[in-house]
C-alpha cells in the first residue's frame, strides 16, 4: 500500500518556523499534520515547541494550538477531548512535547490521561535533554552524553544513568496504540500516526529527534543519524497493540553503535571501553525487544 | 424547594443548575463530598455533563482550562493543599481568560496536618487574577456560584471566579437552603456562549506563544480593567439576581447596623456572620457597633470601604488568615483603602488553624480594640 497517495498532503506547518537550522521536530509534526488534517487541535507544553511555532502575533501552526505548562500537556488534552465529545465535534486532539515535559515534570498527567482513556494522541518528540533551556541532562538522556548538567570535566562526569525506558511504562498501561518512529522512516512515521488516529483511545508515539544544537553535530547529518539510531538498534521501530509488541522495521544486520555515537560532539569523550558498554547495553535492550515481538499482530 | 443540606451539597446543587459541560476534580477532605454529590447526579441521570476524575488537582484546573478552552462551562472544587498544588494553573486560566468556576472550602494549610477551617488557602492565591468570593452561608454559596458563572462570563470580564466556604463550619454543617426551579436558573444564567473561540478549525489561533514584553504587558492591562468591570457588574448581577430569586447577600460588602454605628467590625466569611450576633449583643449594652461583611476580596472594594467607613471612629478588622510578617490580608487592605486619614484601625488574627471564634471572642476583642490606636494583634491561643 503507498500511503503517500493515501494520505492529504496539505501543508499545516507553514515554512518560516523558528527551529534551529537542521531540527527534525517540525519535520515529525509536517508529516503528523499531513495524516491528521485540519481537523486537529494542537497542545504544546513548555519544549522547543514552545519556540519553533514563532512570536506572538504569529505562528507556523496552520490547526489550533494551545500552549499549557509543562507538566501539564496530557491533561490539557484530556479537557479538550472532554469538551468537544461534550459539544459532539469529531477531531483529533494531538500533544507534542518534548523528552522534559513526557518523561520527567509531564509524567503524572500522561500517566493519568492513559489510565482515563481520552481519545489523544501524545506525540513525545525525544532529543534526549532539555534542550529549550540549553542542554540539560533529563531522564532521556543516555548513559554516557555529555550534558551542561552532566559536564565531562576531570572527573569524567558525564550521564552515569541509563535512558528511562518510557515506552515500557506506557505499554505498562496498555494504551489503545504504542510506537516509536523517526523522520528516517517518513512513511513508518505517518502509517503509525494512522493508527494512532483510528484507535479507539489513548496513543502514544515516540519519535526520537536528533538535535544538532544539543548533540554537537553539523544540522545537514540529521537525517543520517536519525537512520543510523534505527539501524545500530539504539532506537528500534516497533509498535505495540493488543498487549503485543511488534518490530516494524528490523535492520538486515545491525551496524554498530560507534558508528552513531561517532558523528556527535555529545559523545566524544567517550573511551573504546565505555562504547563498548553502550554497545552490550543495546545488544541487550534488542534481544529482549526480539523475545518481546516474537508475537505477530 | 427547601432542602436541609450541607455547603459542599449546596455547591454541588449549584454545578448542577448552572448546567456545567465538562467538571474535572480530585478528592481533597473536606472538599470531597462536593465532587461525590456530582457523582451521585451523574450516576442517577440527575445531571448530564464530562466528568474527568483526574490524578491531581493540578490536572484538575488544567482539564478545565483545557475545556473551557474548547468553549465547554467548566466547574472544580478543592481546598488548602490541592488549592496550593493549582497555585501555576490559576495564573494560567486567568492569563487565558477562561470563566472557570470553582469551589473552595476553606482549610488549613500543613503542617502540621490539620483539616479545619481557615482562609490561608484561599487568600494565599489573591494575586492569581480570580475574583474571590467568601460565603457566610450555604444559600449564599449557592447563589454565588450561580452569579460567578454569569460574571466570569461576562464579555467584558472573562475572569475565573472562585467561591470559598469554611471547611466543616460550612462544608459540612446542614442548614435549610432554597434550591431554586432550573427554569429560573436557565433564565438568569443562558447557555456560555464564547465571546471568542481558540479552537476553531475554520480560523485556526495559536494561543499562548511566546510574546514580547511590551504584548505581554498590554495583555496583563485588560486584566486590570477586566478587574474594574467585575466590580460594577457584580452589583448589576446581584440586584437582578434579587429581583429573579429574592435573595440578597450584598454585592462587594454587606451590612449590617452600619448606618448608625461608630465602632465598625469588618470580617470575612462566617466570622462576618458570627459577628453580627456579636453586634447584637454589643448593642443591646449600648454600644455603636456595626458590622461590614467583605463578601468580595477580589477586585477589591477599596472605594466603597473608604466610603463607608471613612467617617467612623474605630475600625476593626477580624482576619482568619496570616500574611507572615505583617498581619491579616484584610487588615493591611483596609487600612490602605482608608488611607489618607480615616479611622484607627485594629486588626486581630483569630480562628487560624480551625480555632473556633464565638461571639464573646469577638466581644473581647472589640473590648481590647477600644484600649488600641491601631496595630495588629494575635487573638487566642
Amino acid at each position: 500500500m503507498d500511503h503517500r497517495e493515501e494520505s492529504p498532503m496539505e501543508d499545516l506547518l507553514l515554512p518560516g518556523h523558528a527551529a534551529c537550522a537542521g531540527c527534525s521536530a517540525p519535520t515529525a509534526v509536517k508529516l503528523t499534520l499531513e495524516v491528521l488534517g485540519r481537523r486537529t487541535v494542537v497542545v504544546v507544553p513548555a519544549c522547543c515547541m514552545a519556540v519553533i511555532q514563532g512570536l506572538y502575533p504569529k505562528t507556523c501552526f496552520s490547526v489550533p494550538l494551545v500552549n499549557i505548562a509543562f507538566e501539564a500537556a496530557a491533561a490539557c488534552a484530556s479537557g479538550i477531548e472532554a469538551a468537544l465529545k461534550r459539544k459532539g465535534e469529531r477531531a483529533n486532539v494531538l500533544v507534542v512535547a518534548g523528552d522534559g515535559g513526557t518523561f520527567d515534570i509531564g509524567i503524572q498527567s500522561l500517566s493519568g490521561m492513559i489510565e482515563r482513556g481520552h481519545k489523544v494522541i501524545y506525540m513525545c518528540y525525544d532529543n534526549e535533554a532539555y534542550m529549550n533551556t540549553g542542554i540539560q541532562r533529563s531522564g532521556a538522556t543516555p548513559w554516557g552524553a555529555w550534558t551542561t548538567t552532566t559536564p565531562v570535566g576531570k572527573r569524567r562526569e558525564f550521564k552515569k544513568e541509563p535512558k528511562k525506558d518510557l515506552a515500557g511504562i506506557i505499554a505498562a498501561h496498555n494504551p489503545s496504540y504504542l510506537a516509536t518512529a523517526t523522520i528516517a522512516f517518513p512513511l513508518d512515521l505517518k502509517r503509525k500516526v494512522e493508527k494512532a488516529r483510528d484507535s479507539e483511545g489513548p496513543a502514544f508515539i515516540h519519535v526520537l529527534a536528533p538535535c544538532p544544537t544539543g548533540w554537537r553535530y553539523p544540522p545537514e547529518k540529521t537525517f543520517e543519524i536519525s537512520k543510523l539510531a534505527v539501524e545500530t538498534g539504539i532506537f528500534p521501530l516497533y509498535e505495540f497493540k493488543n498487549g503485543k509488541f511488534r518490530i516494524t522495521y528490523k535492520p538486515k544486520e545491525r551496524k554498530p553503535v560507534e558508528e552513531y555515537l561517532r558523528l556527535q560532539g555529545r559523545f566524544r569523550h567517550l573511551t573504546k571501553e565505555e562504547i563498548e558498554k553502550i554497545q552490550k547495553m543495546v545488544d541487550e535492550t534488542w534481544e529482549r525487544i526480539e523475545s518481546e515481538t516474537r508475537t505477530e499482530i | 424547594m427547601y432542602k436541609v443540606i450541607t455547603g459542599n451539597a449546596a455547591a454541588a446543587y449549584a454545578a448542577k443548575l448552572c448546567r456545567v459541560d465538562v467538571v474535572a476534580a480530585y478528592p481533597i477532605t473536606p472538599q470531597t463530598t462536593i465532587v461525590e454529590y456530582i457523582a451521585e447526579f451523574l450516576a442517577n441521570g440527575e445531571m448530564d455533563c464530562e466528568y474527568i476524575r483526574v490524578e491531581s488537582e493540578h490536572s484538575a484546573m488544567t482539564a478545565c482550562i483545557g475545556a473551557s478552552l474548547a468553549g465547554a462551562r467548566t466547574f472544580t472544587a478543592t481546598s488548602s493543599h490541592g488549592l496550593a498544588l493549582m497555585h501555576e494553573m490559576l495564573h494560567w486560566a486567568t492569563y487565558s481568560r477562561l470563566p472557570i468556576v470553582m469551589a473552595v472550602a476553606n482549610r488549613t494549610l500543613g503542617p502540621p496536618w490539620n483539616i479545619w477551617a481557615d482562609l490561608q488557602d484561599a487568600i494565599s492565591q489573591r494575586d492569581t487574577g480570580w475574583i474571590q468570593f467568601y460565603a457566610k452561608n450555604n444559600q449564599e454559596v449557592l447563589d454565588t456560584i450561580i452569579q460567578a458563572y454569569r460574571l466570569s462570563e461576562n464579555e467584558r470580564v472573562m475572569l475565573p471566579s472562585m467561591v470559598s466556604l469554611e471547611a466543616f463550619v460550612l462544608s459540612h454543617t446542614s442548614e435549610p437552603v432554597d434550591i431554586p426551579d432550573q427554569e429560573k436558573v436557565d433564565e438568569f444564567l443562558p447557555q456560555y456562549n464564547p465571546p471568542f473561540m481558540v479552537i476553531d478549525f475554520e480560523n485556526p489561533k495559536t494561543i499562548g506563544n511566546i510574546a514580547l514584553p511590551e504584548e505581554t504587558a498590554k495583555h496583563r492591562k485588560y486584566i486590570m480593567k477586566a478587574m474594574e468591570n467585575a466590580s460594577s457588574m457584580i452589583k448589576e448581577i446581584s440586584k437582578e439576581f434579587q429581583e429573579k430569586f429574592g435573595r440578597y447577600h450584598g454585592d462587594l460588602l454587606e451590612e449590617y447596623e452600619l448606618e448608625d454605628s461608630e465602632t465598625v467590625i469588618v470580617s470575612m466569611g462566617t466570622i462576618a456572620s458570627t459577628a453580627e450576633d456579636a453586634v447584637n449583643l454589643l448593642r443591646e449594652k449600648g454600644e455603636k457597633v456595626g458590622l461590614l461583611r467583605i463578601r468580595v476580596f477580589r477586585p477589591f472594594p477599596e472605594r466603597d470601604i473608604k466610603r463607608k467607613l471613612e467617617d467612623k471612629e474605630k475600625i476593626i478588622v477580624i482576619d482568619r488568615n496570616c500574611s507572615w510578617g505583617i498581619g491579616g490580608a484584610l487588615y493591611t487592605e483596609v487600612r490602605h483603602s482608608l488611607y489618607p486619614g480615616g479611622p484607627e484601625v485594629v486588626g486581630f488574627l483569630a480562628g487560624i488553624g480551625g480555632v473556633d471564634v464565638t461571639p464573646s471572642d469577638i466581644m473581647k476583642m472589640y473590648e481590647k480594640a477600644k484600649k488600641e490606636k491601631g496595630g495588629s494583634f494575635w487573638y487566642g491561643p
